[in-house]
């Protein structure tokens, strides 16, 4: 079916949306660049250590020139430093799924360049992300470790407890039948030795790599037992006398050719073979233009085709009950040669909208179609006629679909997602297999407007029942600062600082990201392990 | 006294050359090798091949134990021993044939007869061939020689009794400098060839390099193939030779040829040899030595004779006679050779070593390529640093020459600094344009300028890039599945890679979209 754009590519409006957007992505690359340049700062010290940069360790392992999807790229931004203006994205590590010898991996890198790679508030919540994603997606995990663990000033027992995670998860990995690899560049101690310890194959550094329960100085303090760190635990020493290191490095460059090698020897795919993709036309419509059709302001409405045009091959795509429930939009299209349902919303969701997804849901489970949702929604209608409508009956049969179904389900906020609308359009609860967010959304259990609102007719209710008249001056502040509060928490790049999604992408990438993830989808479902029940012991 | 399985003794191109020729004979052949050159295409391309082990030449190709060993491991009725290692070692020779192996070379007295220059150069005189003056007198000591070298006259040369190859040879300008180059000679003599006993000889100044290659068989021919000039000298290193020499007519060939038929029936010689004369601007023409094997540029007299010298020596060998008669010989156009070495002009020729990621041998009318190398072979320090030699024929010289500038021009041997352009500056220069150049060419002009020195930025930065994508593509062959959209692109829009050539500095590749890369080099863009 063919739907022609009425968003004109150089007209005034969209000039202005297109320049207002590329501003939040100068604003996303600035911060992805402000972690870089600060982990940059550290290059004499590594230089002196004989090291690679973490991000040329990064480059270094990966195969040249084939794709790389960061995850959590904003994570912890303005969460331990609350100013937009210095708070540091990343988490201090770096991850994303890309290519080590032809194989799809999950890549965690430490960013030890900052703060020696110690954890942040988010760190931990990033950490168990990519490993549920690696177990979910069947990718081999590998792991550059360098890090001060945690920062002992900024204990907090939430960390430690939720940490624990991390090393039930390589567990469940190892069981499962997904390899797990590490390159031991650096210190790993304390709780962070299980690192190593925990995973299939260690490929230790010699000199600067080193894993032990306790370090110099602890030792020290605890047992008054006098130790270098090369005898606690040195790479020579893991790879003769404990055993914990399978492979031996001379230096950086050399440990990330052997994972190279280990990963390559592991013929990883030919358990998998490649699923099946029809021949494809790029779309007539520029995907770049993606930045200009849509109002960065998602009070100001645009019709969600004008995405799809700039997503799916040939942009052709095929619409399901397009005059019921008209503001939701559901269409069956293909991405790169993969067969996808895309569910779209231009505004609230009715119950026609509810019950149209819902189906629409079910027959992409029948057909084993995986789906897509483009958050644009600023909820399920409310009101007496929607209410006798059925609106929570048919909202929570949306619910119920986008919990149950069994393909892949893949979300990017872009634009609004409030309240349940967030849910029955698989927001972060409902744990879409991937979930990007465009620099311009908005989530939340509603609008900051919406919200100041409300709380100011339950002000004024208050003061008319104890018969005084409403203090204006004091309303309009108490406005004012509700909306600051809901528009803060709902802004993209606090949400996604949080950790509530896997990451902030450019709108203008949306097809490569979608195309990317559906082919990570496709390759887990059609490739067989060897699962076991324990996991592969260090014997 | 036929037979039938030779093992080729050395390594590099003239194991290949020799391969090639035996191969069309309907001989079996051997390849011998060492650690580093293990996966050699020489080894690949024998019949068989037999590990010498070591790396040093001492303990691999120099080794006549284990070379001797290997004939015996692997059935060989036969050595050739190629140039340069074992080659002129009588003592080598002579237990070959003792093991009852036909070596492929001359007897070992005519060897040994040769190999010391101070005995060679007596032997020549009394035979009748015309000699540089100088002193090979019995007593070598220093007051002996300085006493001599008064009445041999200035400049003059001094030269290991032993020597050859350039090593142990000194020019001395006049008196004053003769104490230093007696001492530095006999260090390098004794270094090189465990003697230091010298010899003098009036250094012939301006003169060219034309060496004589001679055939003998068992039977009493002895015939000459006219000769080579082989002017184009750094140290005593010959780097392009040419046939015919460009000032040489009918006649003074003749009477060369003809001294070098003598001296090589002084000796009873058989098989291919060399008479190496210099020949000064007034047409005198001085024995320098005899070099008793194939030389290195051999292929231009093949190229202007027609013959196949390799298949005369086996002829030879197995005891046929000659079958070319002097008559039969005809020089017809004009052939040079350039030896492609891995070296870098712009540090006084250091040799190189390390991976040669693409080797493209030139082709074309004219133009044959003995190489020793391929792509992917690493090039070790151990060995004579000659990767290939470019061989051009024209009807004429300055036709050849041409083909020769084209064919240097369009080979590639990329990862390995080699001596490609400094060969270029020498065949465009005029003075060797018009086939004026004298042994004195490269002293009298720097032509290192000229030869670029390491790779130019930007021939490291596409091949950089031609690296990426072929990495890139491999890698995507081996996944599963990635559209080509996806190809070069990051989520974070900064993914780049990284290699390093022989070395080299860092150069890193990052995609900048639509099919464009920007390459970083150090510091350069």
């Amino acid at each position: 079916m063919s739907t022609v754009s009425r968003v004109p590519a150089a007209g005034p409006e969209f000039t202005a949306n297109r320049s207002e957007m590329l501003g939040l992505v100068d604003r996303l690359r600035a911060l992805e660049g402000r972690a870089a340049a600060l982990s940059e700062r550290r290059r004499d010290r590594f230089e002196q250590r004989g090291q690679l940069l973490p991000r040329e360790r990064l480059a270094q392992l990966l195969d040249p020139g084939m794709p790389f999807l960061e995850l959590y790229n904003l994570c912890n931004f303005l969460v331990d430093d609350p100013d937009p203006d210095t708070s540091v994205p990343g988490g201090n590590m770096i991850t994303g799924i890309g290519f080590v010898s032809g194989v799809r991996c999950l890549i965690f890198v430490d960013d030890s360049g900052i703060s020696a790679g110690a954890a942040t508030t988010q760190s931990v919540s990033k950490a168990l992300g990519v490993l549920d994603i690696a177990l979910r997606q069947k990718l081999p995990l590998i792991h550059l470790v360098e890090s001060a663990g945690a920062n002992l000033m900024n204990y907090a027992v939430e960390m430690w407890a939720n940490g624990g995670g991390m090393f039930h998860g390589l567990a469940k990995l190892s069981a499962a039948g997904i390899p797990t690899l590490v390159v031991l560049h650096g210190p790993s101690t304390a709780g962070g030795a299980y690192q190593p310890g925990m995973s299939d194959y260690v490929i230790g550094v010699k000199r600067n790599g080193m894993a032990a329960l306790a370090g110099a100085a602890l030792v020290r303090a605890a047992t008054g037992e006098v130790a270098s760190d090369a005898e606690l635990g040195g790479s020579e020493m893991h790879a003769s006398t404990s055993g914990l290191v399978e492979y031996l490095a001379e230096d950086d460059a050399h440990g990330l050719a052997i994972a190279r090698d280990v990963i390559a020897r592991l013929d990883w795919n030919r358990h998998c073979p490649a699923p099946r993709r029809a021949p494809f036309e790029p779309p007539g419509h520029d995907p770049e233009e993606l930045a200009g059709v849509v109002p960065v302001d998602y009070r100001r409405p645009y019709d969600i085709r004008e995405i799809l045009l700039r997503i799916v091959d040939g942009s052709s795509f095929t619409e399901f009950k397009a005059g019921y429930g008209p503001q939701t939009i559901c269409a069956q299209a293909s991405v790169m040669g993969q067969a996808c349902g895309i569910i779209g919303n231009n505004g609230p969701i009715d119950p026609n909208g509810a019950t149209k997804a819902a189906q629409f849901m079910q027959l992409c489970d029948q057909a084993g179609t995986p789906l897509v949702f483009l958050n644009n929604t600023t909820g399920y209608m409310v009101g007496t006629a929607y209410e006798q409508g059925g609106m929570i009956k048919h909202g929570a049969k949306m619910i119920q679909a986008v919990t149950n179904v069994r393909v892949p389900k893949i979300s990017f906020y872009i634009g609004a997602s409030f309240g349940a609308g967030n849910y029955g359009m698989c927001g972060f609860a409902y744990r879409p297999d991937f979930l990007f967010t465009w620099p311009n959304a908005m989530t939340g259990v509603m609008g900051g407007e919406q919200a100041a609102l409300t709380m100011d007719m339950v002000a004024r209710g208050a003061a008319k029942r104890r018969g005084l008249s409403p203090d204006e001056g004091q309303l309009a502040a108490q406005r004012e600062a509700i909306t600051a509060h809901f528009d803060r928490q709902s802004d993209a790049f606090y949400t996604s600082g949080r950790c509530l999604d896997h990451g902030m992408i450019d709108p203008r990438d949306t097809r490569r990201v979608l195309g990317f993830v559906l082919e990570t989808c496709g390759e887990a479902r059609a490739r067989s392990v060897n699962p076991n029940s324990f996991g592969v012991a260090r014997l | 006294m036929g037979f039938e399985t030779v093992l080729i003794a050395n390594r590099g191109e003239i194991a290949r050359r020799i391969i090639r020729t035996a191969r069309a004979l309907g001989l079996r052949t051997v390849a011998v090798y060492s650690e580093p050159d293990a996966s050699a295409p020489h080894v690949r391309e024998a019949d068989d091949a037999f590990a010498l082990g070591g790396a040093a030449p001492g303990e691999s190709y120099l080794d006549a134990g284990k070379l001797l060993a290997a004939a015996e491991a692997t059935g060989c009725d036969a050595v050739h021993p190629g140039y340069g290692f074992l080659s002129e070692n009588g003592a080598f020779a002579a237990s070959c044939e003792a093991a009852g192996l036909v070596f492929v070379g001359p007897p070992a007295p005519a060897i040994d007869a040769m190999g010391n220059k101070a005995a060679a150069r007596k032997l020549m005189a009394a035979a009748g061939v015309p000699c540089v003056p100088g002193y090979d007198g019995d007593d070598r000591a220093d007051a002996a020689l300085r006493e001599a070298a008064s009445a041999v006259g200035y400049p003059l040369m001094v030269k290991a009794a032993a020597g050859g190859g350039g090593r142990g040879m000194r020019v001395v300008p006049g008196p004053e400098l003769l104490d230093d180059a007696l001492a530095l000679a006999r260090a390098e003599s004794r270094a090189a060839f465990g003697s230091d006993e010298l010899i003098l000889e009036r250094a012939i100044v301006d003169a060219r390099h034309v060496e004589i290659q001679v055939m003998a068989d068992a039977h009493g021919a002895v015939i000459h193939l006219g000769e080579r000039d082989c002017s184009i000298q750094r140290r005593h290193q010959k780097i392009i030779e040419e046939a015919p020499c460009p000032v040489l007519d009918g006649a003074l060939r003749e009477r060369m040829g003809k001294a070098a038929v003598t001296a090589a029936r002084a000796i009873d010689y058989r098989g291919a040899g060399t008479v190496e004369f210099l020949l000064d601007a007034d047409g005198a023409f001085y024995f320098l030595e005899m070099n008793t094997r194939l030389q290195v540029e051999h292929p231009v007299t093949e190229a202007v004779t027609g013959l196949d010298l390799v298949a005369l020596q086996f002829r030879v060998a197995a005891g046929y006679p000659l079958g070319v008669a002097q008559e039969d010989v005809r020089i017809s156009g004009h052939a040079i050779e350039a030896r492609l070495y891995a070296e870098d002009a712009a540090k006084d020729f250091l040799p190189a070593s390390g991976p040669v990621y693409d080797w493209r041998a030139p082709a074309g009318e004219g133009i044959r390529v003995d190489a020793g190398i391929d792509s992917g072979f690493e090039v070790s320090p151990f060995y004579d640093p000659l990767l290939a030699k470019i061989i051009a024929w024209g009807e004429t010289r300055d036709e050849a020459r041409r083909r020769l500038r084209e064919a240097l021009g369009a080979t590639v041997c990329f990862g390995l600094t080699t001596n490609r352009d400094f060969l270029i500056a020498v065949a465009d220069h005029p003075v060797f344009a018009a086939g004026e150049a004298t042994t004195r060419f490269l002293d009298d002009n720097d032509l290192t300028a000229a030869a670029a020195g390491p790779p130019a930025p930007e021939a490291l930065a596409l091949g950089a890039v031609i690296d990426h994508i072929l990495a890139r593509d491999d890698a995507r062959a081996r996944a599963v599945g990635v559209a080509a959209e996806l190809l070069d692109w990051h989520s974070g829009g900064a993914g780049e890679s990284r290699c390093r050539y022989g070395g080299n500095e860092l150069l890193r590749v990052r995609p900048d979209g639509d099919h464009r890369y920007a390459v970083s080099l150090g510091d350069h863009r």
